[in-house]
């Protein structure tokens, strides 16, 4: 009698909305039809349901491992450093932030372009220090007398002699990108003994000429212009001015070619796609363990705490190394508290839900889908399936109650 | 004896007289008002929305003083909402709904009840498609009451200066302004590849100006597969803008990690990051950034393409009923009206598909553009994402969407997307 709480608790909240879901499993979209294992069948032979199971298993496989391996080694440093509590405090903190929270904070911090994600700054800050962006970034060759791209450099097509004259037009430079000091490009006269040229935005509102200097288009001061042998090897370099005019003095008799080397075409660095499809899975992963860590820190740190210390002291005066004593006696004591922490994960794994939704743009949740997101986004995104979704439902279901029934079992074992 | 008698006819007569009395009452009540009762009412609309259609219902009970309408945003989650309302057997009276394929699946049920009551309003205020549409087996069921213009292309007009360009009217002009645009320093387009419906939208005026309307809806029935020649020409269409990867802003990459605010801020902002946005009358207010209307960004319907007649691809909300009243009725009626229309309408933020709604309605210049294309288009079709099964055309991650952003990933691949989409789809409207 004492019990009947309980127990009308129980049928309301876990016993009616199992069974309800198994019944409704068996039935179609519209609940009319009794279907048999149809959607269970659908659920092991679309795209969308074997990828999330398929991510299901890397997150099984990686990360109750990973987590738990972390969280030791975390826990045996910091009780040997000295600022061992305020690390410990920092590696706990995002424990206290819900998961879908801390998603979206790694989702800011993914983001590609470095102006916006923090990571891909940090990366960036570092790559345009060993190579810096050219300062005509965008540029692009125009007219037809170019050839090469940006990414190799750009050469004048026919070789110059010298007392001619080498035009180099350019385009694609956003009018606020065009470098201070710039004023209408200038026609090169030619020298004798000299070869002369330009480099210049072929660029005026609808668009102009191309390879034809024009009014309003200005030239394109402080760019470095090589002057090539016939072998392509560069012999001189020069840099023009604000009318975007260079000249090579003292040319040799011959024939050359103009170019602008790739450098100044450097593009600056575009960041790693972090959310991009294929790092997509490593990335949600790196931020739930940051959430995680915590954790099992603490777990194995109390576990620490309580192994007798003379049985460490015993191992290093029979002259043992540290690394021996943490692998043949730190860790074998550690073990029970290891695998509670590797269930425990082992568990939250086969469920996790919110952090792929937060971290994984729309555009890559089909990649980075597992089970618990399939069983939503069937039953509530827009598909509206409850079938299928009861279906993943109960095979999520399915795959949790071994672990359970493994951490029922070592409970009594403790008890 | 006689003494009880006239005790009794006295209780009678008083009887009677209280019930006349009261009976009277009640007629004075009813002459009073035409229709009393309570309305619920579950809708998308939140927020700002929400607050805009409340003035319309306001507008209604000050006309209907009986009737008491209580208004529950659902947002996105109306089918869902709805869904379990009508398995639970406990439906609100009406609902304003997103997508027609949920309305024509309640109308097959008979959850929702027939408004041909309605008709002869529609007749007079929308054009036949819009009737088309609402009507399932015979019946009309749904009224579209909140339209939306999908045929636009927004630009930033600091952009188009800076390149000496102007809005084009062709596909050939689109694509040779593009380069231009490209050559000034500004990629040409910004794609909201992050979302992937905005990538259906491109496909629908694409393919709705190649291929013409019948095809449209006989694709959008999927009585026509997917890897029908008149499909590719579109893909291959719409690769002349994907496949220009230098003028995407953020390159294929960066495109299919922006979403909706990202696409448009780059348009929107100064200097700009990108000149156009192939997207629906709703950028603006999807812009985080700053910019003005007409000298900051400005908008073009989607061109023609080889001589296509002018088409407009849109959407819409819903309206419909659950419970036959008086009250509902009566607000369905009036909601059909052009007054009531004109009432959001002057809020901002709201296209409606009523003719009557005089184009000064519009508090600004750009939506008074394609508010009045909407309502006005010769040709207007729905949105054939929103048509299709949402499996296939209506979730994210999945069916025409991930194709399609697949597609923006590899616009060389013509037929594989057209056959991935045609199984995609024959997999979804099987069910």
């Amino acid at each position: 009698m004492f019990l009947a709480p309980a127990v009308i608790l129980l049928v309301v909240w876990i016993l009616y909305p199992l069974v309800y879901t198994v019944w409704r499993s068996f039935y179609d979209r519209s609940g009319a039809n009794f279907i048999w294992f149809d959607n269970y069948q659908t659920l092991f032979t679309t795209d969308t349901t074997r990828t999330a199971i398929r991510n299901n298993a890397v997150w099984v496989a990686v990360v109750p491992a990973l987590v738990t391996a972390i969280g030791l080694v975390f826990a045996v440093l910091t009780e040997r450093i000295r600022w061992g509590v305020a690390f410990k405090i920092a590696v706990f903190m995002p424990m206290a932030v819900s998961l879908f929270a801390a998603g979206v904070i790694w989702r800011i911090m993914y983001q590609q372009e470095p102006s916006r994600g923090a990571l891909n700054a940090v990366i960036a800050s570092v790559h345009d220090k060993v190579q810096p962006p050219g300062p005509l970034s965008d540029a692009l060759p125009s007219g037809t007398q170019l050839t090469g791209t940006p990414a190799t450099g750009i050469v004048l097509k026919t070789p110059v002699r010298p007392g001619s004259v080498a035009l180099l037009p350019l385009t694609g430079i956003p009018p606020d990108q065009v470098p201070a000091g710039s004023v209408q490009a200038k026609q090169p006269t030619p020298q004798a003994g000299a070869i002369t040229g330009a480099v210049w935005r072929d660029f005026k509102p609808g668009g102009g000429t191309p390879g034809k200097l024009e009014k309003e288009e200005v030239g394109l001061p402080d760019v470095t212009v090589e002057l090539r042998d016939s072998s392509g090897k560069a012999i001189a370099t020069t840099t023009t001015s604000g009318n975007g005019n260079f000249t090579f003095s003292d040319v040799k008799d011959g024939e050359y070619k103009t170019a602008i080397g790739s450098a100044t075409f450097r593009q600056p660095y575009g960041g790693v796609a972090w959310l991009g499809s294929k790092l997509i899975n490593p990335s949600i992963m790196i931020a739930y363990i940051w959430v995680w860590a915590g954790f099992a820190m603490v777990v194995v740190g109390a576990g620490l705490a309580a192994i007798p210390r003379d049985v460490l002291e015993a191992a290093r005066t029979d002259g043992s190394t540290e690394w021996q004593v943490f692998r043949r006696v730190t860790v074998p004591l550690l073990a029970p508290v290891l695998s509670v922490v590797f269930i425990t994960m082992l568990i939250n794994v086969l469920k996790v839900f919110d952090i792929v939704l937060s971290v994984a743009p729309p555009s890559v949740q089909a990649n980075a889908n597992v089970i618990a997101l399939a069983m939503w986004r069937t039953s509530f995104g827009g598909v509206n399936d409850f079938g299928l979704g009861s279906a993943i439902a109960v095979f999520l279901f399915l795959l949790v109650i071994p672990v359970l029934a493994l951490n029922i079992r070592r409970f009594r074992r403790e008890v | 004896m006689s003494r009880l008698r006239i005790s009794l006819l006295v209780l009678g007569a008083a009887i009677a007289s209280l019930t006349a009395l009261a009976s009277t009452a009640g007629a004075t009540s009813h002459r009073k008002y035409a229709v009393s009762g309570n309305l619920s009412w579950v809708g998308i609309w939140s927020g700002a929305e929400q607050k805009h259609f409340q003035a319309v219902l306001d507008a209604f009970q000050k006309k209907n003083p009986g009737v008491k309408v209580k208004y529950t945003s659902a947002g996105d989650n109306v089918p869902t909402v709805l869904s379990t309302a009508v398995a639970g057997g406990n439906p609100p009276d009406l609902a304003s709904i997103g997508q027609p394929g949920l309305v024509k699946q309640f109308a097959a049920r008979k959850a929702i009840k027939p408004i041909d009551f309605v008709r002869p309003q529609m007749l007079k205020y929308y054009t036949p498609s819009w009737i088309t549409l609402g009507t399932s087996g015979g019946k009309l069921y749904g009224m579209v009451f909140k339209g939306a213009n999908k045929s636009t292309i927004w630009y930033s007009v600091a952009a188009f200066k800076n390149a000496g360009v102007k809005p084009p009217a062709t596909w050939t002009q689109l694509l040779a302004n593009a380069k231009t645009l490209r050559a000034s320093g500004t990629p040409a387009f910004s794609i909201d590849g992050g979302d992937g419906w905005p990538l259906t939208d491109i496909f629908e005026n694409v393919y709705i100006r190649t291929a013409g309307a019948s095809k449209y809806d006989l694709l959008a029935a999927h009585r026509l597969k997917w890897t029908d020649p008149s499909v590719k020409v579109a893909l291959k269409t719409m690769a002349q803008i994907f496949g220009d990867t230098g003028n995407i802003y953020g390159g294929t990459t960066g495109a299919l990690q922006a979403l909706l605010a990202d696409s448009v801020n780059a348009v929107f902002s100064t200097p700009p990051k990108a000149a156009m946005t192939i997207e629906g009358d709703f950028v603006p207010t999807a812009a985080t950034v700053k910019a003005k209307p007409l000298t900051g960004y400005n908008v073009f319907p989607f061109p023609s393409i080889l001589g296509s007649p002018p088409s407009v691809v849109g959407g819409g909300d819903t309206v419909v009923m659950f419970k036959d009243t008086p009250a509902a009725r009566a607000l369905i009626s009036y909601l059909a009206t052009p007054e009531a229309a004109t009432i959001w309408a002057k809020l901002g933020g709201f296209s409606s598909p009523n003719k009557g709604v005089p184009a000064s309605a519009y508090p600004d210049v750009l939506t008074r553009i394609t508010a009045t294309a909407l309502a006005k288009a010769k040709i207007f079709r729905f949105d054939m994402s929103d048509l299709a099964p949402a499996a296939f055309g209506g979730t994210a991650g999945q069916g025409e969407w991930k194709i399609l952003q697949d597609f923006l990933k590899n616009p060389k691949d013509i037929d594989g997307t057209a056959s991935k989409l045609e199984s995609a789809a024959a997999a979804a409207y099987k069910k």
